[in-house]
């Protein structure tokens, strides 16, 4: 090849490259252009305050943001113990080369490949149909009470999608606490356990949190999995049980935006309502960012 | 020491405090290593539970009637004219074909890939190897800032804004086809190519660009021909990655696709995906009935694509880790 022809290749290929990152971010700015300049004005206080109103051609979303709110904050209940214990025990306890820890690391890389939908089918026939059903046979309960829909089977539905999040950034988090600090505990007189909640899991508590606020902002999103496992449409009362079904910030997307009798009418509404919920994804996702770039630099300026 | 060698060890006798800490301490391993089994047994009971509903349509005589295999996935008996594979399970004749499904997933799952792939991967070469240290460093949080978006909103996105550009740029019929479902799919599955891609080449050892530019390779010689080759097999198990999520995203598909069963190649048309038919005709099933049944026999089917995809893709970026490292790690 000629040098000329080389160098003009070069800076196609460049070009080529440059020109598929621009797409993406373009793409990715054009969302957020659309959906702020069309949603912004429809967020006021009122909208954020006040229940749906005229079958859902007025009014606001209050009953939507508190239902996602109490789902994903029982989410991060249920999962953060079994995740970050999980991560424990791969990181800090599995002998080195253990065929135990190698099966769990391919169900947690698999469990995170599994289709959303799917964890709403596990969610509806491992939760209602066979947990709920045998919790009410057990109670005596002649109604179904436990199994039906509601909160908290939704919640745990989506505990199980996160927890793979979670087990991966509490890894990464115990990843980056020195070897130094366990064996001077260690040296210390400490036992494993001590040195355990003393010393490791506070060094390496932002990736923790990190990784909670991931797992709240990717189940904050989430609507196929819930789809049957407790949101409802429209309710006129905020859920109260956690066998309560709930309105969602997702959900009413989906069906404002694919069922409602005048889609020019709510378009604005609408707008409004995917701003929330994408601000809502955004802040979590922007305080996970700052939270692993603070311990990456304190962890750097450290050694 | 040197008498502990010649006289059998004895376990020093510990004092009843010592002996309770080390139960404690035991307890508590046990008790974490007890947790670490959640992982498995969540996977073990998808499968079991999702499979368990969907047996009912091998079990019961009349679901065995109303949705044999053959019915599912072979050519049916129909009056001429009428096509042979539908997909209409509440009809007073149900039909139960897979073969519009199949058809209708792999239509804007083809779509998204065709999009995605030479984004991601193209995208991830430029982060890796042509752009400056502070231009990478913005794109890459950009890229999943676009990734954190949650699936329903591309689904609005793709129905509200893209439906009309994609429906006067194509000359479709319908606003909502397997085109735009696919363009809206590849949103979804772009963060993932690029993320899985932009590792996998900046796993590539430094030596090797050392080496190819010591040769008199130009830095884009060096990316092309050495950075991308050595990465490949990652870069493919991004593609396959890729290939898994967009099989299984739904409320994109839902919101875009139009739902119809029809089978054609070409992408003006409606598309009924999978996963989306399981999500639009779940809400209104009688339990235990065939329908029902189905639907979950259609996400046992997902999730065995799925697993099988996700086997090759972690075993392809093994591969790579091993390859780069010559088995060190």
């Amino acid at each position: 090849m000629k040098p000329g022809t080389r160098r003009a290749v070069g800076l196609a290929l460049t070009s080529l490259t440059a020109l598929a990152a621009f797409v993406i971010v373009a793409v990715l700015a054009i969302i957020l252009f659309n959906i702020a300049e069309n949603g912004a004005a429809g967020v006021t206080w009122t909208f954020l305050t006040q229940p749906p109103a005229d079958g859902m051609m007025g009014g606001g979303i209050f009953p939507a943001i508190f239902g996602t709110a109490a789902l994903t904050l029982l989410m991060t209940v249920a999962v953060m113990p079994v995740g970050v214990l999980t991560a424990v025990y791969l990181h800090e306890y599995a002998p080195p080369h253990s065929l135990f820890a190698r099966i769990v690391r391919v169900a947690v890389v698999n469990l995170a490949g599994v289709p959303s939908i799917v964890f709403g089918l596990f969610g509806l026939g491992f939760f209602i149909l066979f947990v709920g059903q045998g919790m009410d046979r057990a109670l005596g309960h002649e109604e179904m009470y436990w199994a039906q829909p509601g909160l908290l089977w939704a919640s745990l539905t989506l505990a199980v999608l996160t927890l793979p999040v979670v087990i991966v950034s509490t890894e990464e988090a115990l990843r980056a606490v020195p070897m130094d600090h366990r064996t001077a505990s260690l040296a210390l007189g400490a036992t494993q356990s001590q040195t355990l909640a003393r010393v490791v899991l506070p060094g390496a508590l932002p990736g923790i949190l990190t990784g909670a606020v991931l797992a709240i902002s990717r189940g904050a999103g989430e609507v196929a999995p819930i789809l049957f496992t407790g949101a409802a449409y429209f309710l006129p009362d905020l859920p109260t049980h956690l066998n309560s079904q709930f309105m969602h910030l997702g959900y009413h997307t989906y069906v404002m935006a694919t069922q409602s009798p005048d889609v020019e009418a709510t378009r604005p509404l609408l707008y409004s309502t995917v701003l929330v919920l994408l601000l809502l994804t955004f802040a979590l996702n922007l305080v996970a960012v700052i939270i692993r770039t603070r311990t990456r630099r304190k962890a750097a300026g450290a050694h | 020491m040197e008498q502990g060698l010649s006289q059998p060890l004895v376990a020093p006798s510990l004092s009843p405090a010592a002996r309770r800490r080390q139960l404690r301490e035991k307890v508590i391993a046990g008790l974490i290593t007890l947790m670490a089994f959640t992982g498995i047994a969540a996977l073990i009971l998808i499968i079991i539970f999702v499979a368990k509903e969907a047996l009912g349509l091998f079990l019961d005589a009349e679901a065995r009637h109303e949705a044999s295999l053959s019915k599912m996935f072979l050519a049916q008996d129909v009056p001429a004219g009428r096509p042979a594979f539908r997909w209409q399970p509440v009809s007073k004749v149900p039909k139960v074909s897979m073969i519009p499904l199949f058809v209708g997933t792999l239509k804007t799952t083809v779509v998204s890939m065709m999009v995605a792939v030479p984004l991601g991967v193209f995208g991830a070469l430029f982060a890796a190897e042509f752009a400056p240290r502070r231009l990478r460093e913005l794109l890459k949080p950009v890229i999943e800032l676009l990734a954190g978006i949650p699936s329903v909103v591309l689904g609005f996105f793709a129905l509200m804004v893209m439906s009309t550009v994609v429906k006067d740029v194509f000359h479709f019929d319908r606003p909502l086809n397997a085109m735009l479902a696919g363009l809206g799919l590849a949103l979804a599955i772009v963060p993932v190519i690029f993320t899985v891609s932009e590792d996998a080449l900046t796993a590539v050892p430094r030596s090797y660009r050392e080496a190819s530019l010591a040769l008199g390779a130009t830095p884009w010689e060096t990316a092309w021909k050495v950075v991308l080759p050595a990465a490949a097999p990652g870069i493919l198990a991004a593609c396959v990655l890729g290939f898994g999520r967009a099989i299984g995203e739904t409320m994109i598909v839902l919101m875009a696709s139009g739902n119809a069963d029809v089978i054609s190649w070409s992408l003006g048309d409606s598309a009924r995906s999978l996963s989306a038919t399981i999500a639009a005709e779940m809400g209104e099933v009688v339990v235990g009935s065939p329908h029902y049944s189905l639907l979950f026999f259609i996400g046992v089917q997902l999730f065995l694509f799925t697993f099988v995809l996700n086997m090759l893709a972690s075993s392809w970026t093994r591969r790579v880790v091993r390859k780069l490292t010559g088995g060190a790690a």
